[in-house]
């Protein structure tokens, strides 16, 4: 008999919105091995609360909950979903291919001789689900086949909807220590932004080689639209913005519901981290761009007078 | 120290890809191919430890075909001391090569082994922390830099993974969703790299002519005595979902109309 578990992500006991999402792909996979049992895990310290919020939506809910988890440490958070995975059987284990789950999913496939598809997109198939997952930065989408008894699934959470609710299943404390980790926490220093993480952002402004360096225009449109700022390689490569605002192929590949990309040619390796966004638009004063090609809507207009103009009309609009 | 360091021969990502029409893979031919651009900033991480580290060395490892070799001699070129190849044909998922690799680290012992965080081909992100589980290492994903005081020049230079002075852990910021977390890492262990850890050198000409002269091992899986059987197959490649044609506004004000009462995105 199949079983789900779903590993949930929380930081300082509050869940993370991708998690929800996490347990809709398990309810999803439960549904398509013909009925199997969602259960959920969540790890961390001072987590009940976020327990008794997944329980909505699984048969069953796990709990490692103590100071061996304070931190998101790959080797205790793995040994702790090992563990939980040992106790019900699971067949099919679940996680969010955020930083935390890519960290810590492959160790726990390793421990349990399962192969592990990452970043998956959807599911195919019943009985036998095969999964589908995006290569090449988005360029190809592979159906791939998990060959072992177990497989462990981590799934991009954008294209899953939330769990449903009503299931109320029950919380029990997991027995489960973290072994004696070969690593130490030493500190988390967090990017304090008004504007959301480039890969969650539901709107995102990029910038290419044709801001010159001059990023006003983008990021006064981004606080208008509650946006994201992203940048072309170009732009990260010249040192006019940081590496992490990179949307591309080595950057942050994203895909939120509208992206807008201004003075930026389009480079292969920029429209592989970009593609797969809602809507696109383009605004470039070169009409012959390639970046019109996979824009939606296409603006033929210098960025510093069409974006200010722009952020105008979006704020009116609120 | 001895340093092990992955390289995997990867499609250019400058190149189109395209899909083959019977849905079994890309299509090859004509395509560039080049050294994972992650696996190059392991290989230059890789390089300024050694060099802080003196004596120490570096081995350049990679599993694929016989062409590979050429990204080899580019992580000598860029002054890797010596190379490894684990030539195997077709398909290895990410599972076949942690087990080749965990064969292999446990006849060579280096003390710390540098792979990118994923490889631009297939993109998985998983080889580095399977091979860390198999092995019984810590890891540390996705290694950055943690901006401090020190100068330009000193950034360029310096590696970004701290060692402990009795070289027994080791100090890495880790990119993480929301931030940069700061682990401490008992060696020998796994780290994979991140886009911000460093900027890549470029190999001189004579250092690509001294690459000619290094050693490169070549290996199989059979030799290893490791079964390359795939956990994961790739049963149907496809064409990402086509985005329909669009449009050209004439101005902002169509622009944000059609943003608005069309597509309801603002």
């Amino acid at each position: 008999m199949a079983t789900v578990l779903v590993i949930a992500e929380q930081a300082k006991g509050v869940l993370k919105k991708a998690s929800f999402n996490a347990l809709g792909a398990g309810q999803d996979l439960a549904k398509r091995l013909g009925g199997a049992q969602v259960h959920a895990l969540v790890i961390g310290q001072g987590v009940g609360d976020a327990a008794k919020q997944l329980a909505e939506s699984a048969n069953a809910v796990h709990v490692a909950d103590g100071a061996a988890f304070a931190n998101p440490l790959a080797e205790t958070h793995a040994a702790a979903a090992i563990a939980a995975a040992k106790a019900i059987s699971a067949t099919h284990i679940v996680i969010v291919a955020s930083t935390y789950g890519k960290d810590m999913a492959p160790r726990v496939a390793a421990r349990l001789g399962a192969g592990i598809a990452s970043d998956v997109l959807s599911f195919t198939g019943e009985g036998n689900v095969h999964f589908k997952r995006a290569m090449w930065a988005g360029n190809a989408v592979a159906t791939v086949e998990v060959t072992t008894a177990i497989k462990v699934v981590t799934i991009r959470g954008t294209e899953f909807p939330a769990g449903a609710k009503g299931l109320n299943g029950s919380v029990a404390a997991l027995a489960a220590d973290g072994g004696a980790p070969k690593t130490k926490f030493l500190e988390f220093n967090e990017v304090k932004s008004a504007r959301p993480e480039l890969t969650e952002a539901r709107v995102v402004v990029s910038g290419g080689r044709g801001t010159k360096g001059d990023f006003k225009p983008i990021e006064q449109l981004a606080d208008v639209l509650g946006a994201a700022v992203g940048a072309s390689r170009a732009v990260c490569d010249a040192g006019w913005q940081p590496n992490d605002l990179q949307v591309g192929q080595t950057g942050k590949v994203v895909a939120p519901q509208l992206y807008i990309a201004a003075g930026s040619s389009g480079a292969i390796q920029h429209l592989a981290g970009m593609k797969g966004s809602k809507t696109i638009v383009a605004v470039n004063k070169d009409p012959e761009a390639p970046i019109f090609q996979v824009a939606d809507y296409g603006l033929v207009d210098d960025l510093f007078k069409a974006l200010p103009q722009l952020s105008e009309a979006a704020a009116k609009l609120k | 120290m001895k340093i092990l360091v992955t390289i995997k021969r990867v499609e250019d990502y400058e190149s189109k890809i395209k899909v083959k029409p019977d849905n079994t893979w890309i299509v090859t031919d004509g395509v560039n191919y080049r050294a994972n651009p992650f696996d190059e900033i392991a290989v230059e991480e890789a390089l300024r430890l050694r060099d802080a580290n003196m004596p120490s060395e570096v081995i350049a490892v990679s599993a694929g075909p016989a062409a590979a070799a050429t990204e080899i001699r580019s992580a000598l070129a860029m002054g890797a001391d010596k190379g490894i190849l684990i030539k195997h044909d077709g398909w290895l998922d990410s599972d076949a090569v942690a087990r080749l690799l965990q064969t292999l680290i446990e006849r060579e012992k280096p003390d710390l082994v540098l792979m990118g965080k994923q490889a631009v081909d297939v993109d998985d992100n998983v080889t580095g922390q399977l091979l860390a589980d198999y092995l019984g290492y810590g890891q540390a994903t996705f290694a950055s830099k943690k901006e401090s005081l020190e100068s330009a020049e000193e950034k360029a230079k310096k590696p970004g993974i701290k060692l402990a002075a009795d070289k027994k852990s080791a100090q890495v910021a880790r990119e993480v969703d929301g931030g940069l977390e700061v682990l401490e890492v008992q060696l020998p262990a796994i780290v994979t790299v991140d886009l911000r850890l460093n900027v890549p050198r470029y190999a001189s000409l004579p250092n690509i002519m001294k690459a000619k002269k290094k050693p490169v091992e070549e290996l199989t899986p059979a030799a290893l005595g490791v079964d390359v059987t795939p956990k994961v197959k790739v049963l149907k490649v496809e064409p990402p979902p086509a985005r329909a044609a669009g449009i050209k506004v004439p101005d902002v004000a169509t622009l944000v109309n059609k943003l608005h009462s069309e597509a309801k995105v603002i």
